[in-house]
């Protein structure tokens, strides 16, 4: 079995890449939780990257349920189909469409399953998968069928905590929660993102980038992708690396909300 | 092997079940700890612990369980090897001490440094607040489970098997620490109980049937109608108003946000009192005379059905409580509060009282009306782990 250690894209904590080959070892799904901007959803990408798997991405709704990953059978298209005449109605089959989910397991290769903000659906969405990601099967009673996974796919499930998710559904995962990064890991991040920028202008940046952070009262607090896109204006405007600091320009891009602009302002002085 | 290290987790409050301890032995035996006790950390940090509000606790209880592990002679050579095996070297720690602003201290110094930390750490964190971290950050990442751990492995006597200094980094998250408003809200959505509205007028076509019969009619329309299901939750708010209840003013009215703002409830009424239940009830926190109602009224009005839940902090002057109450109006002895609340209690089946002050250990002359009052009802604390908790109590009955 391989071991995940990160991409030249992505860089991958020594903790992550424990909890990430823990789940693969185990067979079981990994939780991922963290502050927004932290990579989540973007870590099975660099999974199925690293280990060379497809990456098959269910994205989750506040509309969607837990049927819509196993399975549709479009009862309407039928009915449609029925009043034309048209061929095959009478096969079933032909109207059940899989879904993500369905996919995974239907996949002749192991791939990676990534269910994209589980949190986002309705609380019992995470119960009514239980038996699926635990046994990797499902049955259709329609075609009387029974779609078993070939390979168990590597499920990795990001949620942003916006709900509790059941105890029953937590057992069954591993859990990692990935921390926001510290100076040195961002730098590395950086890297990974601009290949080499001016190493001044980068370290007035990330220590103005921290303070910031650290502020008091802050609403939103930037995240990683806020400072790729404030660093990328810094260099697009040529900025001084020394005024960075002390004047932090082009603020609005850190920071989106009015009452977090006027609290940096407060402290400048 | 590690029984007692998984009873110590549950007696600790970690709500670790069998089935993940032996996924955490399988995983052993896969060899995914690495035969390191850093490895056995976050391994069995990802199977056991599923939230970030629990890592601080399990960083606690193993920080308990594995900082001083006696040698009683049936524990595993491979544990032992662990724990002796110093697993980087010791000179690279002093250099990462000293590169962290202890430059002048020997080793000695260091060490005794530590021992006082840790013993400092297990006075204090009874008490809850305070917990010596160690300085700055690792940059290898492998040394100590925390990157921003010290850690000093291999002891002689095989007696201290590893002094561990914790940073706590995930205190902040912990779940009994008071938070906002949304939190409180997501508590009360745990109140939900949907249940077709039978006697609700409005219909919704319910569209699976609707097709499914059309298509067992051979194609013909067969509209379906069916009553939409909702939450049947009704609940009856009392709060406690004025006096000292004014320090936890700001919380009482973040949760009474958050009721108002959870809008699945089928009805929710908000009634207040001041210190303790008597005749009058009243319709805002300003407890104005005009705003009153009866408590008769109110237990009338709203039956069994409806879920209680009573804010207050039960501090009171003991005749409050138990002292027939006088009344102005009509000039006579009425009720006592604690005839009220009896009433209440056997009124309803589903009642919960949340208090901002925790239970007193011990009764006294200040906390006796609390003493009495947080047995006589099931009271929570008022913080985002309380109301879960008081949550799932409404939602069974007793």
């Amino acid at each position: 079995m391989k071991a995940f250690t990160g991409t030249s894209q992505y860089v991958a904590s020594s903790e992550l890449m424990t909890a990430v080959n823990i789940a693969v070892t185990l067979q079981k799904p990994l939780l991922i939780k963290g502050e927004p901007g932290t990579g989540k959803t973007m870590l099975a990408q660099a999974v199925s990257d690293a280990l060379g798997k497809q990456l098959i991405i269910w994205n989750v709704k506040s509309t969607t349920k837990a049927q819509d990953g196993l399975y549709v059978y479009d009862v309407v298209q039928r009915l449609y189909d029925s009043q034309f005449g048209n061929e095959g109605v009478d096969n079933i089959a032909k109207y059940i469409k899989l879904g993500k989910l369905g996919e995974a397991f239907r996949s002749e290769e192991q791939v990676v399953l990534l269910i994209d903000e589980i949190d986002k659906a309705d609380l019992e969405f995470p119960n009514d998968l239980l038996w699926e990601l635990d046994q990797m099967e499902f049955y259709i009673p329609e075609t009387r069928e029974t779609v078993r996974a070939k390979q168990r796919p590597i499920v990795i499930i990001t949620s942003n905590a916006e709900k509790e998710l059941p105890d029953a559904f937590l057992r069954r995962c591993v859990f990692h929660y990935i921390e926001f990064p510290n100076q040195e890991q961002m730098e590395q991040i950086v890297r990974v993102h601009f290949g080499e920028l001016d190493k001044k202008l980068v370290q007035q940046a990330l220590t103005a980038f921290y303070w910031v952070r650290e502020l008091r009262g802050l609403e939103k607090k930037p995240s990683t992708s806020e400072l790729v896109d404030w660093l990328r204006a810094l260099v697009a405007g040529g900025v001084d690396p020394d005024c960075i600091k002390r004047d932090i320009p082009f603020a609005g891009v850190l920071l989106k909300k009015d009452k977090d602009l006027r609290t940096l302002a407060q402290n400048k002085r | 092997m590690f029984a007692s290290f998984f009873y110590l987790l549950r007696s600790r409050g970690m709500d670790v079940s069998l089935n993940e301890w032996m996924t955490l032995m399988e995983a052993m035996e896969k060899g995914l700890h690495h035969s390191t006790l850093t490895g056995f950390y976050h391994l069995c940090r990802a199977i056991v612990v599923k939230n970030e509000t629990e890592f601080d606790r399990f960083d606690q209880v193993f920080l308990e369980f594995f900082r001083d592990v006696p040698y009683q002679g049936e524990l595993p050579e491979e544990l032992l090897e662990w724990l002796n095996h110093p697993s980087e070297d010791l000179a690279r720690t002093i250099e990462e001490l000293r590169a962290q602003g202890f430059p002048e201290e020997s080793l000695d110094e260091l060490l005794r440094l530590l021992e006082e930390r840790l013993k400092e750490q297990t006075e204090e964190h009874n008490g809850g607040n305070y917990w010596v971290g160690t300085q700055g950050r690792s940059p290898w990442g492998n040394s100590g489970w925390h990157p921003n751990g010290i850690r000093i492995g291999g002891e002689s006597r095989h007696r201290t098997a590893m002094m561990v200094a914790g940073e706590r980094k995930y205190r902040d998250f912990r779940k009994d620490n008071r938070l906002d408003t949304r939190q409180f809200q997501m508590a009360f959505r745990m109140l939900r109980q949907m249940s077709i509205q039978n006697d609700s007028n409005v219909q919704e076509l319910d569209v699976d049937n609707t097709i499914r019969d059309t298509c067992d009619n051979a194609g013909t329309l067969q509209v379906r109608y069916r009553n939409p299901r909702k939450n049947a939750v009704k609940v009856l708010l009392l709060m406690d108003s004025g006096g000292s209840m004014s320090y936890y003013s700001g919380l009482c009215s973040m949760l009474f946000q958050a009721a108002t703002k959870s809008n699945h409830f089928k009805e929710l009424h908000t009634y207040y009192f001041h210190n303790c239940i008597h005749d009058n009830l009243y319709e805002t926190p300003s407890l104005r005379y005009t705003e009153k109602v009866s408590t008769e009224w109110v237990l009338r009005q709203y039956d069994s059905s409806y879920k209680v839940i009573i804010v207050g902090d039960a501090a009171m002057n003991p005749y409050e409580l138990k002292d027939k109450y006088y009344n102005w109006e009509s000039g006579t002895y009425t009720r006592s509060g604690l005839d009220w609340f009896e009433i209440f209690r056997k009124q309803y089946p589903y009642l919960i009282w949340l208090n901002p002050e925790p239970m007193p250990t011990v009764e006294n002359y200040w906390t006796q009306t609390h003493w009495q009052l947080g047995h006589m009802f099931k009271m929570y604390d008022l913080s985002a782990e309380g109301l879960a908790q008081g949550m799932k109590r409404l939602m069974a009955k007793r």
